[in-house]
């Protein structure tokens, strides 16, 4: 580290300005040469944010190869994270998720997994040919939430695998939900296994002592953080973190097969710019979110029937933790599915809220919403249990349904396969992905047996109004399967 | 020297009031707010830059909210004023010695003061022990009271700043249930004319519409609002607001008013085609 960088620079944002100051002829890409070939655009995003979409070039860097001021914010970013080397993503968080995971294991490879992990961890099973080992994440039966996981249950899974080389925590769940990440990284150590931390829903974190205890503090190897969620950055703009016992040259290497080679200087100058604000003002700011999401939780209870829940669900285990600043807010009570609520707030109230499952919705709340925002947000809620409050006894109790893992999704991603109408499917192994978008975790992975419960559970999804994505069908009638022909029969890995 | 105050009515229109001075200047948590003196208007407010209101035709958007509901209800007896911190709604209240109390809702607490040492004209009336400031935001408020007023008054500024999350859905479905089974509902509800206007006006009607079975709209002419053609939303759960009137009874009150009367009442329901079409295309 430079002594004379400190954590109120931007180096990306910085060598920008010189750029722009330089008046450069641009004869290099992209060819909108600052906007004025496409003035539709120009007008529409607005010219200052044309004139920095340029290319890599010697006083910009190159993020393939960072040497300078990549390099510089990087290191930065390392410092406020606490890491020992930071890599700035341009692919999403799922792209940080896939180079944790690609680091660590490779074909045949064992890696222990909470099964309730978003899409993008187990997209990178296909692409490796590693096997997951699910660990039960516990679910709470009442709000219809899977949790975390147990210890115990993670030393059970190490015990029969011994071999695995990695194990994969959400530190927390899109609900707000942590394991206990220090004890299960110290068991993992113990076995000699990586740590691989979701972090999407944590960046957080870093910046404020009243939240859950970061990955990068507790000991994890690598984070994949993501900066447009909680941070601030523009969408897609993301940040993988490694510990001291990482190769980063390899990593490099892994990240380098899939990122592109021209990452973009509006994401990768949000990182920036979001770092530096997170560095210097992170704890009053999430002090400002807590008071928020803390306020509207207790108008909320006492609206009457809706239960924004938070630390009071904490366990000592499956429940380590609970992020405070994620308000999510269980509506089975008055009679509506989650992902009811969450249609009627968009088109009765203007209200876009993250996401609805069948019993939950979660309220995204940052550093940019208002108190009367909040205001609304509460007012709508109260309006909906008055106006469309209904009997609760008909709606359907989630309940954790254990996957069969018939092969690994890799060999079931690329087997021979055949389309089915998805009635037909039960007790067929499932070669493509089933979920609810958000969140995105799969009800069905490749590799995994099709079961009654898993039909049910689909049906009743897309009736609610779900928007289940995954499969080739797009309209979710048709489902693959493997092919019976083409399946050796395979133990199950559970 | 020439002082001039300028509004944007669009970004292609202008309207200026030439100053004689600026008497405050001040930002608050929620808005900037000025006073000037002019020799056209007497004395004005500005909050954010937009016309409050001014000493020469306040007495109209005052008068018009406030005798249109209290002559279809003469018997209400607890108001509930949203917004208004100006004074000049709870001063036309005040003179109907049937109401008992009046509950002021004002989101920033700077603008009661100032309206106070600038603006005795409207706010000279805000110590009457009938009233009660509570300064909080409006939704919050409406949200905790149930079938407590007779009367709910809703003095908004634009749905752009403060006053957003009152032109919302959830704020009239709130106010419907903290009104008597016989309750009234009134608004200021923009302008049909410029479109930005219009738009807000769409959807506020749209909004009242579905919240309460009984909803009109009536207009006025205010000078210094922008297009000068300003609208009132009646909403009620009872009372139609032409149908249900005894004329005759708000007469003999022996009130005397400089815009509003009865027959302007009845007339003020009346509105160009093009308004109602505008206000059709949104009611189910």
């Amino acid at each position: 580290m430079n002594f004379y960088y400190s954590q109120d620079r931007a180096p990306i944002m910085e060598a920008l300005e010189r750029m722009k100051r330089a008046r450069l002829v641009p004869f290099d890409v992209p060819g909108h040469k600052r906007g004025r070939g496409n003035p539709e655009l120009r007008d529409f995003l607005g010219s200052r944010c044309l004139d920095v979409d340029v290319n890599s070039m010697k006083m910009l860097d190159n993020l393939c190869h960072p040497v300078s001021v990549i390099k510089e914010a990087e290191e930065l970013a390392a410092q406020a994270f606490h890491a020992a080397h930071v890599f700035f993503m341009v692919g999403g968080t799922t792209s940080a998720v896939q180079a944790m995971v690609l680091t660590a294991v490779g074909r045949g490879d064992k890696i222990i997994m909470p099964r309730n992990v978003h899409r993008s961890a187990i997209n990178a099973l296909i692409l490796c040919g590693a096997v997951p080992v699910y660990v039960n994440p516990q679910m709470d039966h009442n709000l219809g939430i899977s949790l975390g996981m147990r210890v115990e249950e993670v030393k059970e899974a190490i015990r029969r695998h011994p071999d695995a080389k990695a194990v994969l925590v959400n530190n927390p769940t899109y609900y707000g939900i942590c394991s206990n990440l220090r004890e299960i990284t110290k068991l993992a150590h113990e076995h000699g296994m990586m740590v691989l931390a979701d972090e999407a829903h944590g960046t957080h974190f870093y910046f404020h002592d009243d939240l859950p205890v970061s990955a990068m503090d507790a000991g994890a190897d690598m984070a994949a953080i993501s900066m447009h969620k909680s941070g601030g950055s523009l969408t897609q703009s993301s940040m993988l973190l490694c510990g001291p016992n990482v190769q980063a040259g390899y990593v490099h290497q892994i990240i380098n097969i899939t990122q592109t080679t021209s990452g973009s200087y509006l994401l990768l100058s949000s990182l920036d710019i979001s770092r530096r604000n997170l560095a210097l003002h992170g704890k009053e700011i999430f002090s400002h979110v807590i008071d928020l999401v803390e306020y509207a939780r207790d108008e909320i209870n006492a609206i009457g029937d809706y239960y924004a829940y938070s630390r009071e669900l904490v366990n000592g285990d499956s429940i380590f933790d609970f992020d405070v600043t994620k308000l999510s807010i269980f509506t089975r009570p008055i009679g509506l599915a989650g992902i009811e609520v969450y249609d009627l707030l968009r088109d009765e109230y203007d209200i876009q809220t993250e996401f609805g499952d069948i019993a939950n919705i979660l309220a995204y709340v940052s550093v940019g919403d208002r108190p009367k925002d909040i205001e609304r947000l509460v007012a709508a809620l109260a309006e909906i249990r008055r106006n469309y409050r209904k009997d609760s006894s008909k709606l359907l109790k989630a309940e954790y349904i254990d996957p069969i893992v018939a092969c690994s999704p890799q060999q079931a991603f690329y087997a021979p396969k055949e389309s089915l109408p998805i009635d037909k499917t039960a007790g067929r192994v499932c070669s493509e992905f089933v979920m609810c978008y958000p969140p995105g975790i799969p009800i069905l992975a490749p590799g995994e047996l099709i079961t009654e419960e898993i039909l049910t559970y689909i049906r009743y999804a897309k009736k609610k109004g779900c928007q289940m994505t995954g499969p080739e069908d797009m309209t979710i009638r048709n489902l693959n399967v493997m092919r019976s022909d083409g399946t050796k029969s395979l133990p199950s890995l559970m | 020297m020439e002082l001039w105050f300028t509004e944007k009515h669009t970004p292609n229109v202008k309207f200026s009031i030439k100053v004689d001075r600026q008497l405050y200047s001040g930002q608050s948590e929620f808005q900037r707010i000025d006073v000037f003196d002019s020799k056209e208007f007497g004395r004005f407010l500005t909050l954010d830059g937009y016309m409050m209101l001014t000493e020469k035709d306040e007495f109209i958007y005052h008068e018009m909210i406030t005798h249109v509901p209290m002559c279809v209800n003469p018997d209400a007896k607890n108001v509930l004023v949203i917004g208004g911190g100006d004074g000049g709604t709870v001063r036309e209240l005040l003179r109907y010695p049937t109401i008992e109390s009046i509950d002021l809702v004002e989101i920033d607490e700077l603008v009661v003061e100032v309206c106070k040492k600038y603006l005795p004209q409207t706010a000279g009336c805000l110590g009457d022990p009938r009233i009660h400031i509570y300064y909080e935001d409006g939704l919050k408020f409406v949200r905790h009271a149930e079938d407590r007023y007779d009367l709910i008054i809703v003095d908004s500024t634009d749905p752009f700043g403060p006053g957003e999350g009152l032109f919302t859905k959830e704020f009239y479905g709130n106010c419907y249930k903290a009104l008597h089974e016989d309750g009234i509902m009134v608004n200021q509800h923009e302008s049909p004319f410029y479109p930005q206007d219009a738009y807000a006006m769409q959807r506020a009607h749209k909004r009242i519409v579905g919240s309460f079975p009984i909803s009109r709209v009536y207009q006025a002419h205010i000078p210094t609002y922008p297009s000068g053609h300003w609208l009132f939303g009646f909403a009620s759960k009872k009372y139609h607001p032409v149908h249900d009137v005894n004329w005759v009874r708000w007469n003999a009150l022996g009130l005397k008013t400089r815009y509003y009367n009865t027959q302007l009442h009845a007339g003020a329901f009346a509105l160009p085609n093009y308004v109602e079409e505008m206000l059709e295309d949104v009611e189910p």
